[in-house]
């Protein structure tokens, strides 16, 4: 079970080199306008090989300067504004959105509380209901918590076999209900966080193997899928989106 | 209709009153004072700091409605094979006398009609599993067909962890009846009160049209010992105390508990024509 959290941990897909690998001419657009710029989310608009898609990517950096600076991925309030901001541009613009999570969760810092993490994480869940465009989320590595959630309330959610998804980090999980960090793998066991698990749960529709060819496939199984989305009337679009969560 | 008087004798509430170990006096949580139990009156409230003291469901009820009409209370958990769980549960029926973390219904609060939901952070610290979703998806929804206002006291410390990511979905699907409850136009006020933590706190709880507090409490995403733990430093007394929560912007207005029916009331009353387009 720890393999699984440790591949999850250790994605061969990081948020930059994958979305080179998928789109093209990729314009990298920052900031929340109201507050900062996050590094922790990589948000821009790129070709999906004819198709003009929103990118948003929660990022991990890959130098120690980066990891730093991104919190090892995890978002501040002024990234989840920012994702919004985006979200709600492409919805003007009728263009798809697809988001790659790969984040431990929100920044527990004192910084993000005071700038409303939770507020900004609940908007949007909220937004991300009535957002009138396509939107597909693909978990690349861990996601963990709210701060993974919120970026994908979309019409699907993918992962790869690699990743994992789960309510808290496995120590945190054990830490909470064990009270002893040290029982992280029967933690894990209990979480049911690996792909297979999600998809009996109907948490995710797809799961893709991670190989060499991940990111080919992942762009011509996206392409499919954001063609069948675009040609659905909007009402139609949300019904099945809104419904897509009621099952819960 | 639960009458309010009879929601106050419940059996469960009696015995928690019971089991209290202080016996006469009681310490306030929020600023450590002692007091003769009496002096915090029935609305349990400090006589020192204005905190209000942690509500079951049923007390909060009384509080706040003229009558009650419970929606949703039989929905059921499916048996879950989550380690001692099912006894954990059972455990917290005890203590709270309620049947999950949050009570659903049409009230009248002074008079003014609403879709009203109140959590009992004595059952599994008001953490937020499927029955407790189920039921706020619910409200929303009952209160998007009726045309009615929806007013939710939160009290959470959060996901329910043994439900692992279905917990997680809740935030989703309830933010999603919310959304619609907006599109049709109707309000919609939140009462942040001590604890309003986490994944409640990151959704419902921040999704209000007019957002009130209770004094002192404490409101946040992370838990205080984890942010502390990753500064390894200590974060002031003030962190994530509702006037600090206010004074950065995501609080409309701190509401003693003595006020609080009244201020609802008002509010509703202040929407009482957008209900009716
Ligand atoms: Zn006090």
């Amino acid at each position: 079970m720890l393999d699984q959290v440790h591949n999850a941990r250790h994605n061969q897909f990081p948020a930059e080199a994958l979305i080179g690998e998928l789109c093209h001419d990729f314009i990298r657009l920052h900031g929340d306008r109201l507050h900062g710029d996050d590094p922790a989310i990589i948000g821009g608009i790129g070709m999906l090989e004819s198709m003009p898609v929103t990118v948003i990517a929660t990022n991990k950096g890959q130098t120690l300067p980066e990891r730093l600076a991104t919190h090892g991925g995890s978002p501040e309030p002024w990234g989840y504004r920012q994702a919004l901001r985006l979200m709600q541009q492409a919805e003007k613009f009728h263009r798809p959105v697809l988001t790659l999570i790969d984040t431990p969760g929100a920044y527990p810092g004192k910084d993000a509380e005071d700038n409303g993490q939770a507020a900004a994480i609940a908007e949007l869940l909220q937004a991300s209901a009535t957002l009138a465009t396509p939107l597909i989320a693909v978990i690349t590595g861990e996601a963990g918590s709210g701060g993974a959630l919120a970026l994908a309330c979309g019409d699907e959610v993918w992962m790869t076999s690699k990743s994992m998804y789960s309510i808290l980090s496995p120590e945190g999980f054990a830490s909470i209900l064990f009270k002893d960090v040290t029982r992280t793998s029967e933690a894990a066991a209990l979480m049911k966080l690996t792909p297979d698990e999600l998809l009996a749960a109907q948490v995710v529709e797809r799961v893709m193997s991670v190989s060499a060819e991940l990111p080919r496939q992942l762009r011509a199984a996206l392409i499919e899928e954001f063609e069948m989305l675009q040609n659905l009337p909007p009402e139609e679009l949300l019904a099945r989106r809104q419904a897509r969560f009621r099952k819960f | 209709m639960l009458k309010p008087q009879q929601a106050t004798l419940d059996e469960a509430t009696l015995k928690r009153a019971q089991t209290i170990p202080e016996g006469l006096w009681r310490t306030c949580p929020n600023c450590g004072t002692s007091a003769y139990r009496g002096r915090f009156g029935s609305l349990q409230v400090c006589p020192h700091c204005g905190f209000g003291l942690r509500l079951t469901a049923s007390e909060r009820l009384a509080q706040l409605c003229d009558c009650f009409d419970p929606w949703d209370e039989q929905l059921e958990l499916a048996d879950s094979d989550f380690p001692g769980y099912m006894v954990k549960r059972a455990q917290a029926q005890a203590a709270s006398g309620s049947s999950e973390s949050v009570r659903c219904g049409q009230a009248v609060i002074a008079a003014q009609p609403c879709a009203l939901a109140v959590m009992d952070s004595y059952y599994m610290m008001g953490s937020l599993g499927q029955v407790a979703g189920e039921r706020l998806c619910r409200l929303f929804e009952r209160a998007t067909a009726q045309r009615l206002a929806v007013v939710i006291v939160t009290a959470s410390g959060g996901a329910r962890m043994q439900e692992g990511i279905q917990s997680l979905m809740q935030m989703a699907k309830i933010s999603a009846a919310r959304a619609l409850h907006v599109q049709a136009g109707l309000p919609y006020f939140v009462v942040l009160s001590d604890p309003t933590m986490g994944g409640v706190c990151a959704s419902f709880a921040m999704q209000g049209d007019v957002t009130l507090a209770e004094p002192h409490a404490r409101v946040g995403f992370t838990g205080r010992r984890v942010i502390e733990a990753t500064l390894h430093n200590k974060l002031p007394a003030s962190f994530q105390q509702a006037e600090q929560v206010m004074a950065t912007g995501f609080i409309d207005a701190i509401v003693p508990r003595a006020q609080l029916k009244a201020r609802l009331a008002l509010l509703l009353q202040l929407h009482q024509e957008v209900c009716h387009a």
